[in-house]
């Protein structure tokens, strides 16, 4: 699949602290591509590369597969994590000039900004100051701003913080909506369910250095520690016995009515010799390999760097 | 450009239309003019307050010796004790007493003055100048000169002097120091409060878009330096504009004042422009040339000696060059805190050349080509200020481009540093700021 956004060896360095050490991500053109890392690890540094806000100390940045310039922020969307409006601007006319510095022209931004507030439902916001609006209304505002230009690349840096749970699933569906469209979204996020029900590719930035990275569904597969989950009807102490006997332990489980279902963990890729086992014993209503959280993931290679 | 332009464009029209820029400028002329044409209202006011002043004389040498004026008038009183008058001051219609002891050539601090109410530094000065006055006359008679009288009345002299300039070519041309250091004064000052008044909306602009964070949303489409040169010229625009409405306004409203207030006044300068003319073609008629025309024409004279196209335009010049020099480090101050409270150890350095241009100005104004003007007229950070008190009593033009191009290049500079430390600080929050900090930011690539 070709690639949006390209960097190759990118590094930053802050005085003597060493931000970005030779970061080289590689996003699929419409993908939804997750920045997953640490507070402090490098992530909006890394952003702010790809919005040329700050430019790389070595390295490079390819968008469409040539050398990222400066005209291409008209196909780059941002919304930076610290989100702000002009205060004591009216929202009509600061939508509009943010729309024209992004490039579009007069018409063309009057035009986008009547689409989306209409989509939205909010043209009577129109003639009114930014700080007369709640923070809700604010978010949607901002989020106007930022896909107003159509861009080909969304970068949303923690899109979720600070916005109530309507908002969110609000943004969420946009964004689906987005990639529907063809637009390639870039998320920083802590947000790990967001991640798993958003994200095709991630990133893992920790201390500067990208630990891990690639498909999510693939990455799940390979961090498979051997947790299966079995479901079953009949004498669970008999099941018990038969699994702790092939080396094999319960670590979980619960009541479903007249089923029990139980967490098992045994060496990865042992789920055959397992299930043989608890046929024996028990009667088996269902069996499955249980993928880990990407959650467990973060924390698991966070952790390994300590 | 463009970009640069649409960004000019928002600064300008979002101050010209905020409430206080409106208040500003209607109120701005109204003090103007209050200032110019209170004084004179004050002082035709001031006339029908007559003060009297009761003399107890125990050297009896002063009665109906000190001179009445229109405002104090004397009456001496006789065989009355201090103290009983001064207990019935309240009663009487009194202003005040003044009290003379008998030996009073030996005694010169032996004068006292009681009253309610403060008196007044004229009235104190007035007798003072009668006394000492009568005093040395006395002293004077006690040598036996003779025809006294008509000596003291030969002696007195009154010396007015006329500068002259002699120009390089040789042209003498004569300067008027009086009204030069007026202009000076009043341009130089204007430039001043210019540089603060609109120096300090740069950097609350530029607080303003950091601290509400949508500076990021910003720099993510056009260039920070591009962000800093349309907020600097925006902001010159604005002040410009305030500039222009209130020196238009300040004028209909003082000709409005004048009419309302002192129509007496207006029909008085009238008639003494007329006078001028007249005096021009009847040149041997000695009826007309009375003392006040003399005055105007004077007056007349000496606006004309003054090189006006120099001086608006190299105002104008210093007015925009000064504040853009100053408009830019204001901005990086403000692209390095948080909030207004902590920009006050940023301010400082700025505030310094500032303050040091306009304790030269007063004395470049006493002495305009001395070295000390001349240094602070050439240096950017006070150039602005001192020259334009110097350029009423005319400078080379040599030193004039040279303190312009080292103003240009001044600015150049401080727009390059102002956009390093902007361009990393408006992106940092919460930070103690040193300057060891901002040393850093300019290094960073």
């Amino acid at each position: 699949m070709e690639n949006i956004l390209t960097t190759i060896d990118v590094d930053k360095q802050y005085g003597d602290t060493k931000v970005l050490d030779h970061i080289g991500i590689n996003v699929p053109r419409g993908s939804i591509y997750g920045l997953l890392g640490p507070n402090g690890a490098g992530k909006t540094s890394l952003i702010r590369i790809i919005n040329q806000i700050t430019a790389p100390d070595s390295g490079e940045v390819l968008f469409m597969g040539r050398r990222l310039q400066r005209d291409d922020i008209a196909q780059i969307g941002y919304l930076p994590e610290e989100r702000g409006l002009y205060r004591k601007m009216k929202v009509g006319e600061q939508v509009l000039y943010l729309a024209r510095l992004k490039g579009l022209s007069n018409a063309d931004a009057h035009q986008q900004v009547n689409t989306w507030f209409e989509k939205f439902g909010i043209q009577s916001w129109w003639n009114r100051k930014v700080e007369e609006l709640s923070k809700g209304m604010q978010q949607k505002v901002q989020f106007i701003v930022t896909v107003l230009h159509c861009p080909s690349l969304l970068i949303l840096d923690e899109p979720f913080s600070g916005f109530d749970p309507i908002n969110a699933d609000m943004l969420k569906n946009e964004i689906l909506q987005l990639r529907e469209q063809g637009t390639t979204i870039v998320l920083s996020t802590h947000n790990m369910a967001s991640v798993e029900e958003l994200c095709d590719y991630i990133s893992l930035i920790n201390r500067s250095r990208c630990i891990l990275q690639g498909e999510v569904t693939r990455i799940r597969h390979e961090y498979k520690s051997g947790e299966y989950e079995l479901c079953f009807e009949g004498d669970g102490a008999a099941l018990m016995e038969a699994l702790e006997a092939g080396g094999c332990r319960i670590t979980g489980h619960k009541q479903e009515k007249q089923n029990v279902s139980v967490t098992v963990h045994a060496t990865p890729g042992s789920g055959n010799d397992l299930l043989a086992k608890a046929i024996s014993s028990v009667k088996v209503v269902s069996f499955s390999e249980m993928l880990p959280s990407m959650n467990d993931i973060f924390i698991r290679k966070v952790n390994e760097q300590h | 450009m463009n970009k640069i332009s649409i960004i000019i464009r928002r600064e300008y029209l979002t101050r010209i239309r905020k409430r206080s820029f409106i208040v500003m400028t209607l109120l701005g002329p109204v003090l103007f003019a209050a200032m110019l044409v209170l004084p004179m209202w004050f002082a035709t006011m001031e006339t029908e307050d007559v003060k009297q002043i009761a003399v107890i004389d125990s050297s009896q040498l002063f009665i109906n010796k000190i001179p009445e004026t229109a405002k104090f008038k004397f009456t001496y009183a006789a065989d009355v004790k201090l103290e009983d008058f001064k207990k019935n001051l309240a009663q009487t219609e009194y202003f005040g007493i003044l009290y003379i002891p008998p030996y009073i050539a030996y005694t010169p601090r032996g004068v006292e003055f009681y009253s309610y109410r403060q008196a007044p530094a004229n009235l104190t000065m007035h007798i003072a100048n009668a006394i000492e006055k009568e005093i040395e006359t006395d002293k004077l008679k006690a040598h036996h000169i003779e025809n006294l009288d008509d000596i003291l009345k030969s002696v007195k002299t009154h010396i007015d002097i006329r500068t002259f300039k002699i120009s390089e070519s040789g042209a003498e041309k004569e300067s008027h120091s009086f009204l030069n250091m007026g202009v000076a004064y009043a341009s130089a000052l204007l430039i001043y409060m210019f540089i603060f008044l609109f120096g300090s909306q740069v950097m609350r602009g530029v607080i303003e878009e950091k601290t509400s964070r949508i500076v990021e949303v910003i720099i993510s489409s056009v260039k920070p330096f591009q962000l800093l040169m349309g907020k600097v010229i925006g902001v010159a625009l604005t002040g410009l504009t305030q500039f222009l409405a209130w020196i238009a306004l300040t004028l209909v409203l003082v000709a409005l004042a004048q009419n309302i207030f002192l129509p007496d006044l207006t029909r008085e300068a009238l008639q003494q422009a007329n006078n001028v003319q007249v005096i021009g073609s009847l040149a041997g008629d000695s009826v007309q040339y009375s003392a006040t025309t003399e005055k105007a024409r004077e007056m007349l004279q000496m606006i004309q000696s003054i090189n006006f196209g120099v001086l608006i335009g190299s105002f104008l010049f210093f007015f925009v060059g000064g504040y853009l020099l100053y408009g830019s480090l204001f901005a990086a101050i403000g692209s390095a805190v948080d909030t207004d409270a902590d920009t006050q150890q940023f301010m400082l350095p700025i505030t310094i050349p500032l303050i040091i241009a306009i304790m030269v100005m007063i004395n470049a104004m006493q002495n305009p080509d001395g070295p000390l003007a001349f240094w602070f007229s050439i240096i950017p950070l006070t150039s602005p200020v001192v020259m334009m008190a110097r350029i009423p009593f005319g400078v080379p033009y040599g030193e004039l481009a040279l303190s312009m191009v080292l103003l240009i290049l001044a600015f150049m500079g401080a727009i390059w540093l102002s956009a390093k430390i902007y361009r990393t600080g408006i992106l940092i929050y919460g930070k103690k700021m040193t300057y060891r900090e901002l040393w850093k930011w300019l290094m960073y690539r």
